[in-house]
């Protein structure tokens, strides 16, 4: 049965190799708590009865013990050799997707996850699959190292600019998931969080035909206010006038800022998409240029709703 | 203040060039305790800091890239500038050329050029932090390292010096004890403390040379892009993981064997015993020392590398393992039947068993590859190396501080206030780190500066166990500088020990013996010798 309120220590386990992880964690648990009683509690009842009481005297030559010093080697040594094989063992698993899974492409970048699925549609921080089948991801950075880490998947995997790595998982549940960055990338590292939906066979066939058409029924300035989270804008840029790690998006529409090389610019379609797609162009004075390109992140569609939802903010 | 009649190390010669100039090994390891003393200090500040911005889920105490730079320097403070150098040049320094009979270690000059080595490549390290700091974590990942825009040169440059003073300190003390051990005095006649440095010398000076080319490397990456480092020219971000991590395992017995190597010390003094399995112990420090430069790749299971290589390094980490194991074992098996007095050195003993147990045992979750891939890079880490570190080898250099303070300063420091800050200490770092273990298993990633409102109670009652053990550590500092003050006048053996630096007077002789001391006794004959406390 797979455990899906978690313990003291685990969180829910909602993969299946989860509950392989979490037996042999459990298995460590107890077999170290029950060494650790043993030492602690002999350690406190020599303290206790043999305190020392009056003056100095001679103690007993107690230096060797054969027979007790081979067991508290070997012993040890046994077990150790059973948890060994046994992480191995699950270890494999994580590292061998079966031949049929459905595969998604990971790239992680300073600060969000972008995601591109194999009928074509991408996503951005929100990582949609189907319940019940093998999930392969193909992760890669295009900056930094990250980690791709789903805590109630037991599974991460570091995600490098130099070479794809592989992991894969079968969330049998439907329900939404964390997803962290475990692999520190600055300063937005602790804002490099995304979640995994596990949507059931109906829903995840609905939201493929609805992510092939997205933003359609909706106003330029709702999509785009939609995009400004689902594209992980918000990590960066606040909507109310205050400081991020980048500038904020209300009321710069129309106006003037002032650029890092001392020129100014007026905020309009042009400098927006821009900035957008080449971030590094014109950095605004106070702010690093730390910007990934949205290249192939979002389409001219996606842009005209971004403009249009910059302009709405006044 | 010292009876003007009586000449000691402290008091003569006088002068601040006496000791500025000194080549005296007491005097240097003094030097030494100061300096790290105060680094510990900065480091612990910064931890308060730290677990204070932690304490509720979006806080703002700090901004995330001031955050970023504490973490950073906490980490690199306390690893590089305080428990590397902490045992071995301030107490060994002081004490192994005693425990061995001699006057002074093989090369005095190369001593005291150590410290200054050290004190050198510390101001870099503090250089970089007026200069803007430095973000990239202690462990100074490649390429975020390359490409962060904080004053990462300076700090990795502070560090490569800092390389030096620690290889110098080694190699002194191989010689050392190679050379200028007591006429009589076999290896099996040394206290287990010279055996751990021994063994502890052997890796600061065959592996610290390997940390130094890696940080070279990536100062050459950084200033002239030479790519070794570099995707985009043909390098690998993962082989630097590597160099790394192949002296920064080693690194880490550096700092736990010279902890062990202390309480094997207290343990036979506190329990008026012999120590139990001296071989055992004496060569699982040589153990641990040569499969530690085996094992590096368990810190890099999640890091893509081949399953061939993960399952090596998981089983040369289960090895490692067992001497650690051993030696636990055998200072349990000491207590059996001695006579067991709990001064503040012996709690500290106690305390270090009990948490560096713990310490131990969780590391087999990490070793384990199946369960290290989900507790990798959470707080389960970071609590398993508080607990060994902290709870291992810095509850064994206060216990070695307080054993020794008698010797070091002629003065007693407060029994009371010592045993309630030991209390208050071992409290407040089990509060703190304890509950570390659960927000890691249950997912929370280190090195965030916002977090989940899910964690939110785990976080925040971690944050009140630092001000317990922050507490605990200013009684400490208070106490012990009150003895130096105001302390009672210590004895030459207040403990009732039987090693040699226990012969002489409190504070020892600039000769550090009057008379070349005679071998009369093993270190731990506490079956047929009573020594005289006083």
């Amino acid at each position: 049965m797979m455990d899906t309120t978690g313990t003291l220590f685990l969180p829910p386990g909602q993969s299946t190799i989860a509950p392989e992880v979490d037996s042999l964690f459990n298995f460590i648990l107890y077999a170290g708590t029950i060494f650790f009683m043993v030492v602690v509690g002999l350690m406190i009842y020599f303290v206790i009865k043999y305190r020392r009481r009056g003056a100095d005297e001679v103690t007993p030559d107690i230096a060797h013990n054969t027979k007790l010093e081979i067991i508290w080697t070997v012993v040890p040594t046994l077990l150790v050799m059973v948890v060994f094989y046994w992480g191995f063992h699950i270890y494999l698993k994580m590292h061998v997707p079966p031949k049929d899974a459905f595969e998604v492409k990971v790239t992680g970048q300073k600060w969000f996850w972008s995601f591109d699925y194999p009928g074509g549609g991408n996503g951005v921080n929100e990582l949609v699959v189907p319940a019940g089948k093998p999930v392969k991801l193909l992760l890669s950075s295009k900056d930094v190292i990250h980690s791709f880490y789903v805590p109630d998947f037991r599974i991460k995997m570091d995600v490098l600019p130099n070479r794809y790595t592989v992991t894969w998982f079968d969330a049998p549940n439907p329900g939404v998931y964390n997803l962290f960055c475990s692999e520190y990338c600055g300063t937005s590292h602790s804002k490099m969080i995304g979640t995994v939906k596990v949507l059931g066979e109906r829903e995840f066939a609905a939201w493929q035909e609805s992510s092939s058409n997205a933003g359609a029924g909706m106003t330029p300035e709702t999509y785009g206010e939609q995009l400004y989270t689902a594209r992980a804008c918000a990590t960066c840029h606040k909507v109310d006038g205050s400081q991020s790690t980048g500038p904020s998006w209300k009321g710069i529409y129309g106006h003037p800022v002032k650029l890092a090389d001392g020129s100014q610019v007026t905020v309009d379609e042009n400098y927006i998409r821009e900035s957008v797609l080449v971030p590094g162009a014109k950095v605004v004075a106070g702010y690093q240029n730390v910007m990934p390109t949205y290249q192939g992140i979002l389409n001219s569609k996606q842009i005209d709703a971004l403009v249009a939802y910059i302009k709405s903010l006044k | 203040m010292q009876s003007p009649t009586v000449a000691n190390y402290l008091n003569s010669p006088t002068g601040w060039k006496s000791w500025l100039f000194t080549l005296d090994h007491k005097r240097i390891g003094i030097m030494y305790l100061a300096a790290i003393m105060t680094f510990f200090a900065v480091g612990g500040v910064l931890a308060l800091i730290i677990r204070l911005q932690l304490l509720s889920p979006h806080g703002t105490l700090v901004s995330a890239n001031t955050y970023n730079q504490l973490f950073t320097l906490h980490g690199a403070i306390m690893i590089f500038l305080f428990i590397i150098p902490s045992i071995p040049a301030s107490l060994g320094n002081f004490v192994l050329p005693q425990m061995l009979g001699a006057k002074d270690v093989a090369f005095p000059r190369l001593n005291l050029a150590s410290w200054y080595v050290y004190v050198f490549g510390s101001l870099f390290a503090l250089y970089s932090i007026v200069a803007g700091a430095v973000d990239t974590g202690w462990t100074f990942y490649t390429p975020y390292s390359t490409t962060t825009n904080t004053s990462v040169v300076s700090m990795t440059l502070g560090v490569f010096i800092l390389g030096f003073s620690s290889i110098f300190t080694g190699l002194n003390f191989i010689v050392t004890i190679h050379k200028l051990r007591l006429p009589g005095m076999t290896w099996f006649d040394m206290p287990l403390f010279v055996w751990g440095l021994y063994a502890t010398a052997i890796i600061q000076v065959l592996a610290t040379p390997v940390l130094g080319i890696t940080l070279v490397l990536l100062i050459l990456e950084r200033t002239m892009g030479i790519g070794i480092f570099d995707p985009a020219m043909g390098g690998d971000p993962v082989l630097y993981q590597h160099f790394f991590w192949f002296y920064s395992h080693p690194a880490v017995y550096i700092m736990i064997l010279p902890g062990m190597a202390i309480i094997s010390e207290l343990v036979a003094a506190f329990t008026h015993k012999k120590i139990f399995g001296y071989k055992a112990i004496a060569f699982s420090s040589l153990a641990i020392a040569f499969i530690s430069f085996l094992v590096w790749g368990h810190h890099m299971f999640t890091s893509g590398q081949s399953e061939l290589a993960a399952m090596m390094f998981s089983f040369l980490t289960f090895l490692v393992a067992i001497p650690s194991g051993i030696k636990v074992f055998n200072w349990v098996a000491t207590m059996y039947k001695g006579r067991i007095s709990l001064e503040t050195p012996m709690l500290y003993t106690l305390s270090f068993l009990f948490l560096f147990s713990i310490g131990g045992l969780t590391g087999i979750f990490l070793g384990a590859l199946g369960v290290d891939v989900h507790l990798h890079s959470t707080y389960f880490i970071v609590a398993h190396f508080h607990y060994v570190m902290m709870g291992g080898t810095v509850m064994a250099f206060l216990g070695g501080l307080h054993y020794w303070w008698p010797k070091m300063f002629g003065k007693m420091y407060s029994e009371f206030w010592g045993r309630i800050a030991t209390i208050l200490v071992f409290i407040g770092f089990n509060v703190t780190f304890f509950t570390q273990f659960i927000l890691g298993a249950k997912g929370m990633p280190r090195r965030y500066y916002n977090y989940l409102d899910q964690y939110q109670p785990l976080h925040a009652f971690s944050s009140y166990g630092s001000w317990i053990l922050g507490l605990g550590f200013l009684i400490m500092f208070i106490y012990l500088i009150h003895s130096l003050f105001k302390g009672k006048k210590a004895p030459g053996n207040p403990w009732g020990a039987l090693t040699l630096e226990w012969t002489n007077s409190s504070p020892p002789p600039t000769e550090n013996f009057e008379t070349t001391p005679v071998l009369t006794h093993g270190p731990y004959a506490y079956d047929t010798v009573v020594a005289d406390r006083g």
